[in-house]
């Protein structure tokens, strides 16, 4: 059975992915990227430090997403599938976010207990857990 | 028997426009995306409702994040590169730069606990509060994507240095690149976000 994957099959079955570009020029924009959002922060602007950590990982994301994994030339099936999981997190996201977020609203009221799990706490003095 | 019926259904059969092994592994990063997805929506929406996300942040070293981005970076790289050469019929050069690639994950992985010790030391574990709760979860679950690439590209990388099962090495670096991109998201959530 072997034979029956060798590389000419394998050629065969790659036959929409001809185009490989310069991959190591893609990487060193990434390398470029990654150091603009370590070094964003260090000018302790708010935004600057939001554009530069979220804006370039969503941009280094596509780069890779694009000229690694050649979502571009893969079937029209791939982009919906991976669109509809993007709406998935995002009708997640809207569902979930204002009980989080929120400590009322029009017709209930987080019980304290609850609000209080979501403060995070320092460890306590001597290494030791909080609780 | 047809040429077209001897061959493995992972690489011959083609009614959605592309192999069915690739169409698999686009569909297990379509359930990994969920997964990650609610994990770091999750983050996100106590992050933007509590400044002490923030504090607890800023215990993290951005330098080790930092570090580690770069080795899932490059080892990207030499996964794609192992592509080219795939579909170039170079097995043995594909099986080389598959092994780099998991030598990428192997640092990635030796650094990760390196850096978790210095924090468990320093009183920070996976019980101390919701952040690092979500710390551990994600850079856990992240992690041990990482360790079942390299065992995948371990056995994807010995059959392609004989110049057998190819497709196999597109397939693994589809699933690595996507590790590498919840890596993206989650170096700066975790690390810069301070």
């Amino acid at each position: 059975m072997a034979e029956h994957a060798s590389h000419d099959h394998a050629h065969e079955a790659h036959g929409a992915h001809a185009h490989h570009p310069n991959y190591v020029k893609i990487w060193a924009i990434l390398l470029v990227l990654l150091i603009i959002s370590v070094a964003g922060p260090f000018l302790g602007i708010q935004i600057v430090t939001l554009v530069t950590a979220f804006g370039i990982a969503i941009v280094k994301a596509y780069l890779v997403v694009k000229n690694f994994m050649h979502i571009d030339v893969a079937a029209k099936l791939v982009t919906y599938l991976i669109l509809t999981m993007l709406l998935f997190m995002l009708l997640f996201f809207a569902g979930a976010a204002p009980d989080v977020m929120e400590s009322h609203g029009s017709n209930w009221e987080k019980p304290s207990w609850i609000a209080g799990t979501a403060h995070p706490e320092a460890p306590a003095a001597g290494h030791e857990e909080s609780h | 028997m047809s040429a077209a019926a001897d061959r493995p259904i992972a690489t011959g059969r083609s009614a959605t426009g592309m192999p069915t092994g690739r169409l698999a592994v686009w569909w297990i990063i379509a359930s990994e995306i969920v997964i990650f997805g609610g994990l770091l929506g999750s983050y996100v929406m106590h992050r933007l409702a509590h400044d002490a996300f923030a504090e607890q942040a800023a215990h993290t070293n951005t330098w080790i994040g930092a570090f580690n981005t770069f080795v899932l970076l490059t080892s990207s790289l030499f996964a794609v590169q192992a592509h080219k050469a795939s579909d170039e019929g170079d097995g043995k050069k594909a099986a080389r730069l598959l092994y780099y690639t998991m030598a990428g994950g192997v640092i990635f992985l030796v650094v990760k606990a390196f850096e978790w010790t210095t924090e468990i030391q320093a009183g920070y574990t996976i019980a101390s509060n919701t952040f690092w709760s979500f710390y551990y979860t994600a850079a856990g679950i992240h992690a041990a994507h990482v360790i079942a690439g390299v065992i995948i590209m371990g056995i994807v990388a010995q059959t392609a240095k004989k110049n057998l099962e190819l497709q196999r090495v597109e397939l693994i670096g589809l699933y690595w690149h996507f590790v590498d991109v919840v890596w993206i998201f989650l170096f700066p959530l975790l690390y810069i976000a301070k």
